[in-house]
């Protein structure tokens, strides 16, 4: 941003009207034609430029291996934002749009088309006055990333000149272990700085993040309760009710734990378990997150302290589905889990003797991620302590239906004195976002307007491989082969008895 | 679901929407405020459909207080109306009679929800007062459209005069996409100052009046209204700077022409928005609008607003404002 914007006296903090809109600025996609860029990515451009949040000189170009001419690009641009954008489409604001839309075309390392992308670019900046201020959004495999980089690199795409800004946007995985994730780093950092890089876990969307933060921190009631005094502990789940389809190339070798644990789950235990930041500045932010995942402490012993599963094939919720060996590419010595599941404790005063057990799965029961906070039981001395009334939890819904339920125990009405567990429910979905901005707009807006504070940091990124790997080089030293589990069961048996040992259950989500 | 009830009290009312709320299985409340609608007789409709639409961004109860003859016979006629096409909300219309006709906080108090922000919205009319009304004194928050009345300077001036925190006027909020965009341009230039603003539109429309008395008070600069006859409507503004002029005009309802020094004309999307959009941008926050607030109460009264009717801008005689859409 223009540093005038101290000076612009329009400009008022208390005028909460007044959201941003990003500079002048042009975006390209790699993946274009993807099943991401086509549902999300390039509908939500359209909705930030048709709710005037993005500047008239705003520009977007697709690079691809496609033979399309710019034309072709916005048509299919234009079918994807008529399918799915949120808000109404509108000609004249689609005509205006589309005048920013470019195309070039090449395969990930054709010199001449970098070459292209590059002169595309100094056009846009010529006719439409991006003032040079490119984000490179790459919606591609892990694998190319590299190549990409480098070619940027090298075609003086990545450096700036004058005041202009250089962005990248990266999705996960970052690196499949700690030592894969400092090169990939080492690669994105050698060609963009640190604050230029955009690491995005499309599952955890900054809404859901605030909701969190909203929740243990804007209340005054939950925060006493937040710790060991009261809480027994903690499980974070993150379930699929589907396998892994055509997703063997990546999938195997990879497993249930890189894919899903790594970020999304140790995010969400991060920002369930972290201490109040000073404010939502990036650095404060970051600050916590790291300070609590480098105080994750792994149990003595391992071999006690996981479980990993391979769904089988079976009759799942009234439809015949492949186990994992079933699956197209999937060799028949696969040791890559499917569902896995591990206890970490965190050596704070505030979580000190609190299991946190993470869970995360290819075809179980539903399509499901909370996090639920199990309270220490209630000595009950009244009641007849029977099944678990007085087992206190509060249960933070991530996703479908995002909000919350508190569980407590209430007298059956009647004549005897018996207890029962019930629910309250809070969903944020009973409406409030429904028209509530696509996490994918905010994040392209954060994006342009150079707004990190959510997105993890590479320090984030390394801290959760330290956590993982230990766990991943067991398994590898110890050949440990994934225990068979039933489609649409919530994992195998080894995972029961992971929390069995400890005299605990898992909720059933 | 929907219910009618004749001749009835509160009473009757807040049972008969437990029951119906029962019945449709919406037993929990993610209701996060009351918003009181106060209609003129026959005008209810669009009001009440807006706020429907802004429910789905806040579900809320909607009272909708209809005045009738309030010389008749005392009377209270409700309809109700639960999950449907009252989507997130409970939509409740009074339409009352005689002393009824009166919407007071004895009225309706029985049927607001406890603990939660009360929203009052005069969709038609601005009130005398909008603080000093038996309704708007329980209110977080006051929702006033200027737009509606005929003359906006008068109109103003009252609103003005009354201010209190937590009022708030449609014809602000519906400059707020140009505020947005006059702001992100401001940002893109080297400060210099602004000898001129003049904003043009229709003389019956007080956004026109309220964009000038913010810019007028924000950048120090003397403000021009250059008005047509036209019905509504607000079509161009233009910040005379000494590096040359930046001026935002938009002809039609949706898009809209930037200039600024030293770069070309360009295009941006400034969408006249719905009054359901406008609706749930206000029902956002409810703590007062500070900025608001200093335009009505310093800016507007400082009156160094010239107007000047005479001037013939040009814009498309072919495209009509309403009032509703008036900015």
């Amino acid at each position: 941003m223009s540093n005038s914007q101290e000076k612009n006296p329009l400009r008022d903090p208390r005028d909460r009207r007044l959201s941003r809109v990003a500079g002048p600025s042009a975006l390209v996609f790699f993946g274009v034609t993807g099943d991401l860029a086509r549902k999300k990515l390039l509908p939500a451009v359209y909705d930030l430029v048709n709710r005037g949040l993005l500047p008239p000189s705003f520009s977007m170009v697709g690079f691809g291996r496609r033979d399309w001419s710019d034309d072709d690009f916005r048509q299919q641009v234009r079918e994807s934002v008529e399918a799915h954008s949120r808000t109404t489409f509108r000609e004249d604001v689609w005509n205006q749009f589309a005048t920013g839309i470019r195309f070039v075309q090449g395969a990930f390392d054709d010199d001449q088309a970098y070459e292209n992308l590059k002169a595309t670019l100094a056009e846009l900046e010529e006719t439409r006055g991006t003032q040079g201020n490119h984000a490179f959004y790459l919606s591609i495999p892990p694998k190319a990333f590299e190549k990409v980089l480098k070619q940027l690199s090298a075609h003086g795409l990545a450096s700036r000149e004058d005041k202009s800004w250089r962005r990248v946007v990266i999705e996960k995985p970052f690196g499949h272990n700690l030592e894969s994730a400092r090169e990939l780093n080492s690669i994105v950092e050698e060609v963009f700085p640190a604050d230029s890089v955009f690491r995005i876990d499309h599952y955890l969307g900054k809404e859901t993040v605030q909701n969190l933060l909203a929740l243990r921190f804007a209340n005054q009631m939950f925060e006493p309760v937040w710790n060991a005094n009261h809480i027994d502990h903690v499980q974070i789940t993150m379930a699929e009710p589907f396998g892994i389809g055509s997703r063997a190339g990546y999938y195997d070798g990879v497993g249930a734990a890189r894919d899903v644990i790594q970020n999304h789950l140790l995010q969400l235990l991060a920002l369930t378990a972290m201490e109040e930041p000073i404010s939502f500045n990036a650095s404060h932010m970051r600050a916590e997150k790291e300070k609590v995942l480098e105080a994750v402490v792994l149990p003595e012993d391992l071999s006690q302290s996981f479980a990993v599963g391979q769904y089988t094939s079976g009759y799942q919720g009234g439809e015949e589905v492949n186990g994992f060996f079933d699956e197209k590419d999937i060799p028949a010595d696969s040791r890559t889990e499917t569902f896995a599941a591990i206890k970490v404790g965190i050596n704070t005063r505030r979580w000190s003797g609190v299991p946190f057990y993470l869970r995360t799965g290819k075809r179980l029961g539903r399509r499901v991620t909370e996090i639920a906070l199990v309270f220490k039981k209630s000595p009950n001395l009244l009641f007849d302590n029977n099944e678990d009334s007085g087992q206190n939890a509060i249960v933070i819904r991530v996703q479908p239906n995002e909000g919350m339920t508190i569980r407590f125990a209430s007298k059956v009405p009647g004549t005897q004195n018996e207890i029962r567990n019930v629910n309250m429910d809070f969903g944020y979905t009973h409406s409030f976002t429904e028209e509530s901005p696509e996490a994918y707009e905010r994040l392209i807006l954060d994006v342009l307007l150079g707004e990190p504070p959510l997105f993890p940091r590479h320090e984030e990124v390394e801290l959760s491989w330290k956590i993982l790997d230990p766990f991943e080089e067991y398994w590898e030293q110890h050949q440990i082969k994934p225990e068979p589990y039933e489609p649409g069961s919530w994992g195998p048996e080894s995972s029961y008895d992971l929390l069995a040992r400890d005299g605990r259950e898992w909720r059933r989500p | 679901m929907i219910k009618k009830l004749e001749n009835t009290q509160t009473i009757q009312i807040e049972k008969e929407v437990s029951r119906l709320r029962e019945a449709t299985g919406a037993t929990t409340s993610g209701s996060v405020l009351t918003l009181v609608i106060l209609a003129d007789p026959g005008h209810s409709s669009a009001a009440r459909e807006a706020a429907v639409r802004a429910s789905h961004e806040h579900p809320c109860r909607i009272i909708v207080h209809v005045a009738n003859d309030p010389e008749a016979e005392d009377r209270l006629d409700a309809e109700l109306e639960i999950g449907g096409e009252a989507g997130a909300s409970e939509l409740i219309v009074l339409e009352g009679w005689g002393r009824a006709a009166v919407p007071t906080e004895s009225l309706i108090s029985g049927l607001l929800l406890p603990d939660s922000p009360i929203v009052a919205w005069w969709p038609h009319s601005v009130p005398e007062n909008p603080a000093e009304h038996s309704v708007g004194k329980i209110a977080q928050r006051r929702i006033t459209d200027s737009a509606r009345q005929a003359d906006p300077m008068p109109t103003l001036a009252k609103l003005s005069d009354n201010y209190v925190a937590g009022d708030t006027d449609l014809a602000w909020i519906r400059l707020t996409l140009w505020r947005i965009q006059l702001a992100a341009m401001l940002d893109q230039l080297p400060y210099s100052p602004v000898k001129r603003v003049v904003v043009s539109g229709s003389s019956k429309s007080p956004s026109v009046v309220l964009l000038g008395a913010w810019l007028g008070h924000k950048l120090q600069a003397k403000v021009s209204l250059s008005t047509t006859s036209a019905e509504r409507g607000l079509y161009r503004v233009v910040l005379e700077r000494e590096d040359g002029d930046i001026v935002i005009d938009r002809p039609g309802h949706n898009i809209a022409t930037v200039s600024s020094p030293d770069t070309p004309d360009q295009q941006i999307a400034l969408p006249v928005r719905t009054l359901a959009e406008c609706l749930a941008e206000e029902l956002r926050r409810l703590d007062p609008d500070e900025v608001y607030g200093e335009v009505m109460t310093e800016a507007l009264p400082a009156g160094n607003i010239v107007v000047d009717l005479s001037e013939n801008d040009t814009f498309d005689e072919g495209i009509e404002f309403t009032e509703v859409f008036d900015a």
